[in-house]
């Protein structure tokens, strides 16, 4: 059977008191966005706490759900077929042909729910359940009813139009992009970070990502990489606006001035440093990275408060407790893994010591940055001001132009 | 663009002008299918023709042994697969080098698992697999021998001749295919004299455009066509003509054959020229033979202490592109074949860089880029991971 609307349910968002139609504005505008990106032409309504996709045309159907499915504030997706208004014995015909089509094996327990928004209609919920159940009984005598835990739940709504939905594909979960202010995400070309962007992301937040560059100890393919993973992200959360950074000339003096087993924790501080700057340029509440308790030198408890020393601004470190697999699982789930394991070295990897502090002592290193003091501001300055910014989108990339 | 060095001619090169206008002009106005039976057909047909001509007169052989296919994988490919399949019930053995292409090496690889028996002959410090070794190697069941005539990654030239004449004394029924892509456009290459049964040559590697590739076959071989179809090219290899390609790879030749010996005079010239600036600076090493012992246009130069990597994108910052090991392998993260087959130590296997050298480059190209190693290798060496 064809299915001509999509009934969207949402969880979070019910909730939410007042401010509900301003999320639920939200959502309706991210489905928009994201069912451009399909073919054919679609209205995306709200009706009584409810929202509808209708297809205004042919579609095709895995593209829609693919598209919906990036949609956070989505919990679950059901494929309707529509009918009139119809007498109900007209109408249980209908809710025959449907099952049937729907679950061909037939051998499942089911229980039919009828939501009766117009109140016109002749017979009451319960009525009408009773009808339905007894003429899907009749057609297929191998189902059978089950009103506590049946396999199957028959939906029918009864509205301007009736509606018939079983199946809920599930959605991504989380909040409408767009509801939740702006982050600037630290993204390198790993695992890790374009999994932390996507879950804040999913709490409604809108992101913006930087990434060091460090030519020519990294190449031009890395940045590539770096652009693609984004573009995956921003198929979630909508336009990144990625802000290339040169690295180069503050790595190699930090080289030159600092203890080689601290360079990596002092490098991160300078990347937080700049991170955050841009943020407060490009008005974000907050930093994301990908760290990992304990993942690499770099992310121990102690690494981390003194990396974290450097920054006002909150940061916001979503996969922090999670192990390894648990970050590989979520990539590969959200499609940014296979990117993720090209193998072009990033900045954070070139210059790395054998053994890198994994205790540094806060005070011991700020008085090595103290070695840096003669030109390390202007590196920091220049190295913002030849920010190159991409807009990065689920469907395209173009160069930033400047206002 | 005029600051740029193009070094990386081993990889690819750049069109011959000439040839790009012809490739235009095909496609635009001589663009007839060559199987049509109007003129525009005729037309075509006349350009491959004329094109097949202009090689064999190049290798010294009939025009009608000569075939195109899409690149030099493609005629590999074709060559061997097409060669052991036809020929299982002579024998199953092959042989060939470690250090072939993976063009043939892969091909190999596929023909074990279909039953055949490989032997793969190993290479001197110099990569040069010793003629008498592959005699030794033939048998009276092997079918084939694939040697390739220029290695891809240092430049080493194998003694084709020589082997050729030795596989056939031992086993005149054994087939030799030889891989001349790198080796085609810098070199004589008379596949008749030379024993050689079964020749591939690429179009992009002479300044002709990407999508042509060349492969002679003998008389009397017998070979199977791998794309079963339309039945172009006397069947060997089905397909419509690439008609631009084969009349701008034809015309790539003979620009380059019409003063081979004076250009590679000039090309050992540049290479010498590079050297000598490159040893002078501490800790470069380069590989392979010295002087014409190996092949006019490629330089491999081992650099202690800084990854190949780094110093690629180091240079590329100048203007001046070169490749890390060999650039068809240079993506993926697993380390060269053929210098791990020369026995380069270890910690020297992603620290080398290979340039290579084309009829367009100049001598103030080599200088400058020289001058770029030099400045960039003792700086670079500052940097490296303690």
């Amino acid at each position: 059977m064809k299915y001509e609307s999509f009934l969207i349910k949402y969880a979070e968002i019910g909730i939410k008191g007042k401010n509900r139609h301003l999320f639920e504005e939200a959502l309706v505008n991210q489905m928009k966005l994201a069912l451009r990106r399909c073919e054919g032409h679609f209205a995306v309504t709200r009706s009584s706490g409810r929202v509808f996709v209708d297809a205004l045309e042919d579609y095709d159907f895995d593209e829609v759900v693919d598209a919906l499915q990036h949609v956070f504030g989505i919990t679950g997706i059901c494929p309707m077929v529509v009918c009139r208004v119809l007498p109900i014995e007209e109408l249980a015909a209908e809710v025959v042909k449907f099952v049937g089509s729907e679950y061909p094996d037939r051998h499942h327990t089911f229980k039919v729910h009828t939501r009766r928004l117009d109140k016109n209609y002749p017979l009451d919920s319960m009525q009408i359940n009773e009808e339905l159940g007894a003429a899907i009984l009749d057609a297929y005598p191998e189902m059978k009813v089950d009103v506590h835990q049946p396999e199957i739940l028959v939906t029918v709504e009864i509205r301007e139009r009736v509606y018939l939905y079983s199946h809920i594909i599930p959605g991504p979960g989380g909040l409408p992009v767009g509801i939740g202010g702006k982050a600037m995400l630290l993204l390198s070309g790993g695992i890790d970070s374009p999994v932390a962007g996507y879950m804040v992301s999913k709490r409604g937040v809108r992101l913006d990502a930087v990434y060091f560059n460090a030519p020519p100890y990294t190449s031009e393919r890395a940045l590539q990489k770096v652009v693609d993973l984004a573009q995956q992200i921003a198929k979630y959360s909508g336009t990144i606006w990625l802000h290339n950074i040169n690295f180069t000339e503050i790595q190699l003096y930090i080289y030159e001035k600092c203890p080689h087993d601290e360079l990596t924790i002092i490098m991160r501080r300078y990347m937080m440093r700049i991170a955050e700057l841009l943020a407060k340029k490009y008005d974000c509440l907050g930093l994301v990275t990908g760290e990992s308790i304990g993942q690499v030198a770099s992310q121990t408890m102690t690494s981390l408060a003194v990396t974290n020393e450097v920054c006002t601004l909150p940061v916001f470190r979503p996969v922090i407790a999670f192990d390894k697999e648990d970050i590989i699982t979520m990539s590969k789930k959200i499609g940014t893994y296979d990117t993720s394991i090209l193998p072009y070295e990033d900045c954070c990897t070139i210059f790395v010591a054998k053994h890198p502090v994994t205790k540094p002592v806060a005070e011991v290193i700020r008085r090595h940055e103290k070695n840096l003091e003669e030109k390390i501001d202007e590196m920091v300055e220049r190295a913002i001001e030849t920010d190159e910014i991409l807009i990065v989108e689920g469907s395209g990339v173009r160069k930033y132009q400047g206002n | 663009m005029n600051n740029e060095i193009y070094l990386d001619n081993s990889a690819t090169t750049k069109c011959f002008p000439e040839a790009a206008e012809l490739v235009c002009r095909i496609l635009t106005e001589e663009y007839g299918n060559p199987s049509s039976m109007h003129h525009k057909g005729v037309e075509a047909e006349r350009r491959i023709t004329e094109a097949k001509q202009i090689l064999a007169d190049i290798l010294k052989v009939n025009s009608k042994n000569l075939y195109f296919t899409s690149c030099g994988t493609e005629s590999d490919h074709l060559a061997i697969a097409g060669c052991a399949r036809a020929n299982r019930r002579a024998g199953q053995h092959l042989v060939t080098t470690v250090i072939e292409h993976p063009a043939v090496l892969e091909t190999m690889h596929a023909l074990e698992e279909e039953g055949f028996d490989v032997t793969y002959l190993p290479v001197d410090g110099d990569g040069v697999v010793s003629p008498e070794a592959v005699a030794e190697a033939v048998r009276e069941d092997t079918i084939l021998v694939s040697v390739m005539h220029t290695n891809n990654e240092i430049g080493s030239l194998q003694p084709i001749a020589e082997i050729g004449r030795l596989i056939k004394e031992k086993n005149p029924k054994a087939l030799f295919h030889v891989d001349a892509v790198q080796g085609f456009g810098k070199a004589q290459i008379y596949p008749k004299r030379m024993k050689i049964d079964l020749l591939s040559a690429s179009g992009h590697k002479i300044h002709a455009p990407k999508g042509i590739g060349l492969l002679y076959v003998a008389d009397g071989v017998k070979i199977r066509p791998t794309l079963p179809g339309g039945g172009q090219q006397s069947g060997l290899r089905s397909g419509t003509e690439n008609v631009a390609g084969m009349a701008a790879m034809a015309l790539s030749a003979k620009m380059l054959y019409d003063h081979l010996d004076e250009d590679v005079d000039r090309l050992y010239a540049l290479r010498e020229r590079l050297i000598g600036q490159a040893q002078a600076i501490e800790g470069v090493h380069v590989n392979g033979k010295e002087g014409r012992g190996s092949a006019p246009h490629v330089i491999s130069l081992s650099v202690e202490g800084v990854r190949a990597e780094v110093l690629l994108h180091a240079l590329e910052e100048r203007g001046v592109y070169v490749s890390a090991g060999s650039a068809c392998s240079s993506n993926r993260p697993h380390l060269s074949e053929t210098l791990k087959a020369i026995g380069t130590p270890k910690e020297l296997l992603d620290a080398t860089i290979r340039l290579s050298l084309s009829v367009m480059n100049t001598e103030e190209e080599i200088d400058a880029a020289a001058a770029a190693l030099a400045e960039l290798i003792p700086f670079l060496r500052k940097y490296t991971r303690h």
